[in-house]
């Protein structure tokens, strides 16, 4: 597996942080490498065994537990929408499905799933999650590492637009 | 007798009772004869709590107002009630703990757990190989309900996994206790197994680049409470519930791991370890379990046979034995070797190395095998009876030492007669034109090999689970085996033929019982001193200690 | 898009959130110690670990992330002078539904939490703490660490730390979407890099049995940040704040059906669920009444509007009355929560008009639970989807007559039965629902599915 030596360098700088256990840095490098190459295929979780002096199973273990890690790329642009009751109260049902809508999503899923679901261009893809702590400006999503809070289904449009 | 302040007072069900401190509540519960159900929980692997199914009212000395336990009216602590159920896998006992195991708030615990496993579990009963020895059965009928509430789809999972080449894994059935995840990472020091995805949706797998290959991954499927996890070798083979049971030994090597052998109508079916702590624990190799299925080949020796000029004819064994007595009778001294296995059973090799004094030789040895051992249970030495062979003096300090000068002397025609007791010639150098120009080869076997198709008489013998007998282990324990099956054909129990042989030679011996000859063998040999064939036991009988110098002490005769 | 001028009300006490939305306020080190920030530390470092502990414990402190555990109590378990290194963790997993404060102290105000945290470090001896901050907080855990560069340099971490022989390092670790890392052992166990299954106790309790097998201190965002606090006008002063074994301020969430959600910072007590709906949050939507109040997150028991509530109340002379009251007149606090049969929990208050469908809350809420649900043992891991399977299907016109009964009893099996307290979250909200709003789910009983509100479709 292809790790750039910068990428490398951030690791094995988090896993100084965990002096006692270098097990702990399995998901700080989990992150690390999604963060970098966007997703966790089978060579970085072997990889990461490797380096930390794991099993695979143990890193398979973590990547199948934690949504956040993906073991597909998401699309150029990931949308995550709260889902969880104060957001519901306030709309996000209605918001992912506008989403959807102007992302070009098709959700063939029978109901709102929590799966990662993809543009066929794949610029855009979503993701109804959990509640993400913000729950009074209902509806909240983010987009990649962006936070919005009460949003409209009217502005749908306008926020995709800054993600091109 | 141990010290009073080891014990401590805990009342089970109304009851005191004395437990050594240390004890974990629920084994507490079963020495006092109150069974408590359980899945996750195994004695020998640590204790996650998680299948909740343990759950019994526990409480603790009320304290009074100078902080020391309040008295009631019989002398004892008052019993403060914890309202919350609690486990009583993963804690010990204290000093003046209550536990009731069943009240209505355990059976309304038990019951929910049932109802809580079975919701999810498929209705595989009727194909499912645990049927017969399976927990989630048994504790249904005991804690359950008759009938299910669910009215949703079940959760799917994957549903015949192979897990390594002899494990198969049905995902639905798994309850999630993790007791395989923990054997193997505890025991078996191969961490290999895990849980993947999450909530009800979490399934037990390996990485698909690492799979469930260790040789004692079949110790899975002995633990596994459910039909999760199940013996490729076994699956679909028999119903539990017809197997007939008989406590043995493993021989595939020296350390004598205890089994139970499963057998139906004279067909042996698997092989199981029992629980010896003194040996192997509850636990056994994959290579030993599974080696038996030459067992049952259709190819096993059932008639003697003595040859002509024609070649190897059948005969009775009247016949045979007369046969082999006149041809053993040419020969004296050094002009025979008898080649011996240190798979016999202690009868068997004593009664061999009477025949060795008989014929009056000095070539006489086992034909050793040495693998490598592992870090738990597989020994190096891959003879079950070595120091049998030793103790009896069939073999010397060092085993198969004597083998080359015999090899060597059979080539040169010093040797014209052998005696092979249960081992192929081949293994000791000689090739099967070397073994036709011996005058006489009496060979003792159950399968065919170049020897047996070389010999002039040929004596059909029994397996090891055709066997009663004892053998030593590599740490000095004797062990029992126990006729599990009946030999096939008219093939004769090993120690009786060599019996026959020696009578053929010496004329009658006074010996008719397995136990007339672990009789004498107790008379003669110190460290055996005082035992009897029953009072072996199940579990064996250490007869030195396991200190090297007592091993090597031993081996002189 | 929010743009929310979000000025405090005037009936709030802001300690904690005195920087929130603070006009000019940013969240560098220079603005904090302008600010006279790490006065706190500095003071800290003349008192011994001991007094601060002591100080703590006088101050009735109880943890804000859900439990309410008397953090002085927590800390008190630490014994000084062992021999394995003991560790602080502070849980920034923010994610029980209806709570949102933890995530402006950390976007806005993150010195005061590492100054609250320093000071706790000191007080129990931790030379090695983490932050664990959800992974959904990308910005936060940069902010963090961010911040914490600026306290290394400023020498307020580090060795030696201003001089007082004491050493600590703080590192941030980030989750990645799962609510039960929010619970202290799941927590532990997801940092020692496992499933972040939760540790039975006995034996694992934390503060013996923690992080790597020793000692360990988890504590909130925000009980943190009062530690601070304590340090600085002292426990006795700080629980004078408050009422009796409800001392200090809350920082209170709301969020649902009422005019102008949002964050509120009160004194524990301070306010009763009527006022902070009708005073603070201006009240309903028009036309609509009040239905029901989930005041602690979405794991408390819900409250019905039209229920009468008795409470057992200790009078100053040392008398107990018992006092019936309306859901309005629940002053909110962790004991009177408790009388009324729910909790103070995260301080999540979410606030259901008379449009919500019952049966469409408890299933969104059931969802989650179904979600998150870590799977270690079997009540939970079963009970949890199953419970959801069922008001899925009550709301979509499948429902039965025996559905609330056995959803009722479902909850009755996994409450008490489970590893941790999970068990209990996820079944109060069917039991309570079931308990205060019986007739509707008995209604669905037959019917086609439900049209009221957003669906579940």
């Amino acid at each position: 597996m292809d790790i750039p030596a910068e990428l490398e360098t951030k690791i094995d700088e988090a896993i100084t942080q965990y002096p006692v256990s270098k097990r702990s840095a399995t998901l700080p490098l989990l992150h690390l490498i999604q963060e970098q190459l966007g997703y966790i295929d089978e060579a970085a979780i072997e990889w990461v065994a490797k380096k930390l002096g794991l099993e695979p199973i143990n890193v398979l273990e973590l990547v199948t537990f934690y949504p956040m890690i993906r073991r597909e790329p998401a699309g150029k642009h990931h949308i995550r929408v709260c889902r969880t009751l104060s957001c519901a109260m306030a709309g996000s049902y209605e918001l992912l499905d506008t989403f959807c809508k102007y992302a070009r999503i098709d959700r063939q899923h029978n109901g709102h799933g929590t799966h990662l679901l993809k543009s066929e261009d794949g610029k855009y893809s979503i993701e109804f999650v959990e509640c993400l702590a913000s729950c009074g400006f209902g509806p909240v999503c983010m987009i990649n590492d962006d936070f919005y809070e009460a949003v409209s289904q009217e502005e749908v449009p306008q926020l995709l637009e800054k993600y091109q | 007798m141990s010290e009073p302040t080891d014990l401590l007072n805990v009342q089970i069900d109304g009851i005191w009772y004395q437990f050594k401190k240390g004890t974990r509540v629920i084994e507490a519960c079963a020495q006092a004869g109150k069974f408590v159900p359980h899945y996750c929980y195994h004695p020998k692997l640590s204790s996650p709590g998680n299948c909740r199914m343990c759950l019994i009212e526990m409480g603790m000395p009320k304290l009074g107002p100078d902080r020391k336990p309040a008295l009631g009216p019989d002398g004892k602590p008052v019993i403060s009630w914890i309202p919350r159920p609690q486990i009583s896998c993963a804690q010990d006992i204290a000093e003046g703990m209550g536990v009731r195991t069943d009240s209505p708030l355990t059976r309304e615990c038990r019951n929910g757990v049932m109802e809580f496993l079975l919701i999810n579990h498929p209705l595989d009963c009727p194909i499912c190989d645990q049927a017969g020895e399976c927990q989630l059965q048994e504790y249904s009928v005991e804690f359950g309900t008759a009938g299910s509430r669910f009215l949703e789809e079940k959760v799917k999972k994957p549903k015949r996994v192979e897990l390594g080449p002899r494990v198969t894994l049905d995902d639905e059935r798994c309850i999630l206790c993790s007791r395989c995840i923990r054997f193997m990472k505890e025991v078996a020091h191969d961490d290999v197994l895990g849980f993947a995805s999450r909530g009800s949706h979490t399934y037990l797998t390996a990485h698909p680049g690492k799979l469930l290959d260790s040789n004692y991954s079949l110790n899975t499927v002995d633990i596994c409470p459910v039909g999760a996890l199940t013996s490729t070798d076994f699956r679909f083979k028999m119903r539990v519930w017809f197997l007939k049971e008989t406590k043995s030994i493993c021989t595939s090597c020296a350390t004598g791991c205890n089994t139970i052998i499963g057998t139906r109508e004279n067909v042996i079916y698997r092989q199981t370890p029992r629980e010896n702590n003194a040996v192997n624990s509850d636990w056994m190799c994959d290579y030993g379990r599974l080696n038996f299925h030459y067992i049952n080949s259709a190819e096993r020796l059932k008639i003697p046979q003595v040859r002509d000029s024609q070649g190897l004819a059948n005969v009775s064994w009247r016949s045979a034995l007369a046969k082999a007595g006149e041809e053993l009778k040419q020969y004296q001294k050094d002009g025979v070797a008898v080649v011996a296995s240190a798979k016999m059973t202690n009868e068997e090799l004593w009664l061999a190395k009477k025949l060795i004094d008989s014929l009056g030789t000095t070539y006489h040895d086992i034909v050793p095998r040495f693998g490598e051992a592992d870090d738990l249970l597989m020994s190096a030495d891959r003879n079950p009876n070595t120091l049998g062979a030793q103790l009896f003096g069939v073999t010397g300090e060092h085993p198969g030492a004597k083998l080359q000068e015999i090899a060597e002397s059979i080539g040169s025609g010093e040797i014209k007669a052998v005696v092979a007791l249960g081992e192929d010639l081949t293994q000791i150098g000689l090739t099967a034109s070397q073994l036709k120009k011996l005058s006489t080869l009496i060979v003792v076997g159950i399968l065919p090999n170049e020897t047996t198709r070389s010999a002039s008489v040929l004596l059909p013998a029994c397996a090891f689970p055709e066997k009663r007998g004892t053998m030593i282990n590599i740490k000095g324990r004797l062990q029992r085996l126990n006729r599990a099956l009946q030999p096939p054909g008219e093939a004769r129990d090993d120690w009786e033929i060599i019996r026959d042989l020696i009578q053929q030679l010496t004329g009658s011996n006074g010996i008719y019982l397995i136990e007339d000859v672990f009789k004498q063998i107790a008379d003669t040999i110190p460290e055996m001193k005082g035992l009897s064939f029953s009072r072996i036991g199940d579990t064996g009988v250490q007869l030195v200690d396991e200190t090297e110098e007592a091993r090597a002490a031993a081996v002189t005769v | 898009m929010a743009s929310t001028t979000r000025t405090p009300h005037p009936r709030e006490k802001r300690i904690i959130f005195k920087n929130i939305d603070r006009p000019g306020w940013t969240n560098d080190i220079e603005c904090y110690l302008h600010d006279g920030g790490y006065e706190e530390l500095k003071k800290a470092f003349t008192m011994k670990p001991e007094q601060i502990v002591n100080e703590v414990k006088a101050s009735g402190l109880r943890g804000r992330g859900g439990a309410g555990f008397p953090c002085g109590v927590k800390w008190g378990f630490i014994k000084p002078g062992g021999s394995k290194p003991v560790y602080l963790i502070c849980n920034a997993d923010e994610s029980e539904p209806g709570t949102f404060k933890d995530r402006y102290i950390i976007h806005q105000d993150p010195h005061q939490l590492l100054e609250g945290m320093i000071i706790s470090c000191y007080a129990v001896n931790a030379r090695l703490a983490y932050i664990y901050i959800r992974g959904e907080f990308p910005e936060g855990a940069k902010i963090l660490e961010h911040a914490l560069a600026e306290a290394k340099e400023q020498g307020f971490l580090g060795k030696n730390i201003l001089g007082s022989g004491f050493d600590l390092e703080i590192y941030v670790f980030r989750g990645a979407g799962a609510y039960i890392c929010g619970e202290e052992t799941g927590l532990i166990e997801s940092m020692e890099g496992k499933r972040p299954y939760p540790r039975i106790k006995p034996p694992y309790f934390p503060a013996v049995l923690g992080l790597y097998m020793c000692p360990t201190i988890v504590n909130n965002v925000e009980t943190l940040c009062n530690v601070k606090h304590i340090v600085r006008i002292g426990g006795a002063e700080y629980a004078k704040m408050g009422k009796p074994n409800n001392t200090g301020t809350r920082l209170l969430c709301v969020s649902g059906d009422v005019q102008q959600p949002g964050y509120y910072e009160f004194e524990v007590g301070g306010i009763t669920i009527g006022e902070l709906i009708n005073d603070i949050c201006g009240g309903m939507k028009p036309g609509r009444t009040l239905k029901a109040v989930i005041p602690g997150g979405s794991s408390a028991k819900v409250l019905n509007a039209k229920d009468r509530y008795k409470i057992k109340a200790k009078q100053p002379d040392g008398t107990t009355v018992e006092l019936e009251m309306g859901l309005e007149d629940i002053p909110i606090d962790f004991d009177t929560l408790a009388a009324a049969g729910s909790m103070a929990g995260s301080g999540g208050v979410i606030v259901m008009d008379d449009t919500r469908d019952m049966v469409w809350a408890l299933n969104n809420i059931n969802e989650f639970y179904a979600h998150e649900s870590c799977g270690q043992c079997t009540p939970c891991r079963e009970g949890s989807l199953w419970m959801k399977k069922i008001t899925e299907r009550m709301l979509h016109g499948g429902g039965v007559e025996q559905d609330t009964d056995t959803l009722k009893t479902v909850a009755d099996n996994i409450a008490g039965r489970t590893i941790c307290a999970f068990g209990e979250a996820c079944a109060w909200p069917t039991q309570s629902f079931i308990d205060k709003f019986r007739d509707e789910f008995a209604a669905t009983a037959g019917k086609k599915g439900s049209e009221n509100g957003s669906t579940n479709h």
